[in-house]
């Protein structure tokens, strides 16, 4: 689903460069974190963490740290918050839940699908997961809530 | 010096920097923790690649959870009865106050520690432990109750 129902590929094709330049490599956690957007759509944002050495919780076992995994909800989560608003204003995370359902696999990138299913004028809801491509084995679930700011001036990575 | 090794040598001599060491995340987050009057506080210093709002600026809500997450998993480890990393089963951050681009610190309170799973509430600040800038409960799935259960070999999912 598109951004605009006349022209959805190529608004969507926009905004998701415009995300990827200002949010996962424009903001400095995202960036070394090497997030991903690969799409966004209405209210929905997916996104990538590439596997990285640096982000493993216990180098005997290679597994990630699970605060990687809550890094990359929260982010994506918020990619979900600029796709519900479809634009990327100043958004703050004020409550997120983690449920943390099996290990991520070493050497394995990992996924992260949420969506924004209510958007009031100062609070917007997520769900998200994690899985390694197959969502039906999860490695993570969650419910987040974000503080919308209404001043376009705040933005974090204001839109042209 | 292996994770088991690490983790009797925190709890026994109270040096922490030898697990810090085993965590590859923690030196890519700047994490450390160290022991204040008996207890653990969680530290993490400041660095530009955690910011999460340039405009601010304020950290970003991933790296303040994964303090808080750190700190109660550190918590465990060295009050707890546990020698193998709890697995952490779930965590809910309340985020109070941005964090500004300075160190952070936390520490955790065990809420309750049953026989499988431990309740655990941590507070992150900055400057003033009265003006936490986030908050969190976490719940923990401890394995390895004994030394002789704790064999090095499994894997701690999220440690």
């Amino acid at each position: 689903m598109g951004l605009d129902p006349r022209e959805p590929d190529g608004e969507a094709r926009e905004m998701l460069a415009r995300i990827n330049e200002t949010f996962a490599r424009g903001i400095p956690h995202n960036r070394a974190m090497g997030l991903q957007i690969l799409s966004i759509s209405s209210a929905e944002c997916r996104g990538r963490l590439p596997y990285k050495p640096e982000l493993v919780g216990n180098a005997e076992s290679g597994v990630l740290h699970g605060g990687a995994i809550t890094a990359l909800i929260d982010a994506v989560s918020g990619g979900a918050v600029f796709a519900a608003m479809r634009r990327t204003t100043r958004v703050a995370t004020l409550d997120l839940r983690i449920d943390y359902l099996k290990p991520a696999s070493p050497e394995r990138d990992v996924i992260c699908e949420a969506s924004c299913y209510k958007l009031t004028r100062s609070v917007a809801f997520t769900r998200a997961i994690a899985h390694h491509g197959d969502a039906s084995d999860l490695i993570a679930s969650s419910a987040g809530t974000f503080m919308v700011m209404s001043d376009p001036r705040s933005g974090v990575a204001e839109a042209p | 010096m292996t994770l088991l090794e690490a983790i009797t040598r925190a709890r026994e001599q109270g040096e922490l920097s030898a697990l810090i060491e085993k965590i590859p995340y923690a030196l890519f987050l700047g994490l450390g923790a160290e022991l204040r009057e008996g207890r653990v506080v969680g530290t993490m210093r400041f660095s530009p690649m955690l910011i999460g709002n340039p405009t601010l600026p304020a950290l970003h809500g991933g790296a303040i959870g994964a303090l808080l997450e750190w700190t109660a998993i550190f918590d465990l480890l060295y009050r707890a009865e546990t020698l193998r990393i709890p697995k952490t089963i779930n965590i809910t951050v309340e985020y109070l106050r941005s964090g500004r681009p300075l160190d952070t610190f936390a520490r955790a309170e065990i809420t309750k520690q049953g026989r499988q799973v431990a309740s655990v509430r941590a507070i992150a600040w900055q400057t003033d432990p009265a003006r936490p800038i986030a908050a969190a409960n976490l719940h923990f799935l401890l394995q390895g109750l004994s030394p002789a259960d704790a064999p090095l070999g499994a894997v701690p999912p999220h440690g």
